[in-house]
């Protein structure tokens, strides 16, 4: 099961429909072997497509060193999806290389018409493992936002 | 001569879970074969058909080695080496852009 808090969550939706109707993506991290999803980093789509994401190298490499200074891991890695299910693509499946991770899959086909315009329509949000191969989706939790010293 | 290699989760089933390991070898191509003779298996999920993968980026000094000759990239004693796979999906067909086994999976 996914335990993220309304906040992040929030901020992940409006990334996506910002972002639309290219993919959107990033990873909200959280201390190793925790399985809290604590922070919330956007990141852009080097490959700024409606069909496909790939975090640009050297932002990758930065986060990397970033989240290893702090001992933290990709707790959740999400994209969207634009025009069809928030459900993995092939793609997604032979590309998932976090095992450790939640990932997120969030549509945003129903929220805009087809000229863009912002019907308000539904979000998609759901959470999957993706490991060897093998997609398992589990459930999402939402946990009202507390006020943290640290934010 | 000693190299630092950063090695990310998903393949740290080569290095018994091993987070960086030391290796040898003047290019990146030398390193690879070296980090195989140690760790079994591990050069198959970054060469494919002799090319680095597609979706692996691996680092020397924090330079991505695809602008700094490749597999041909040069190393020296000290030098740092990271191995991370890239973070990347979509909802494309993955025959549209996917060379067949291009993905460090499969």
């Amino acid at each position: 099961m996914l335990t993220i808090a309304q906040e992040t969550y929030d901020a992940i939706v409006a990334h996506a429909k910002r972002d639309h109707p290219d993919e959107a993506c990033g990873v909200v991290a959280g201390p190793e072997g925790s399985d809290r999803a604590e922070r919330f980093i956007p990141m852009v789509n080097a490959a700024g497509s409606p069909t496909f994401y790939e975090f640009d190298s050297t932002e990758l490499l930065a986060l990397y060193k970033d989240m290893d200074a702090r001992d933290e891991e990709p707790v959740v890695v999400y994209h969207s999806h634009t025009a069809t299910e928030a459900y993995p693509s092939r793609t997604d499946i032979r590309l998932a290389s976090e095992p450790h991770a939640h990932y997120v899959l969030v549509s945003t086909r129903d929220c805009f018409d087809e000229a863009g315009g912002n019907i308000d329509g539904p979000v998609e949000f759901r959470s999957y493992r993706i490991i060897d191969g093998v997609v398992t989706e589990e459930d999402v939790t939402i946990t009202p936002t507390e006020e943290s010293p640290h934010s | 001569m000693a190299i630092e290699v950063r090695i990310p989760t998903i393949l740290r089933t080569y290095t018994d879970g091993a987070k960086s390991v030391d290796a040898t070898g003047s290019t990146l191509t030398a390193l690879i074969d070296d980090l195989e003779g140690n760790h079994p298996g591990i050069k198959g999920r970054l060469i494919d058909d002799g090319d680095l993968r597609r979706f692996v980026n691996v680092y020397v000094n924090d330079e991505d080695v695809r602008f700094i000759g490749g597999l041909d990239a040069e190393l020296a004693d000290g030098d740092q080496v990271v191995v991370l796979p890239a973070v990347a999906g979509g909802s494309a067909h993955p025959t549209t852009f996917l060379a067949s086994s291009a993905s460090l999976l499969r």
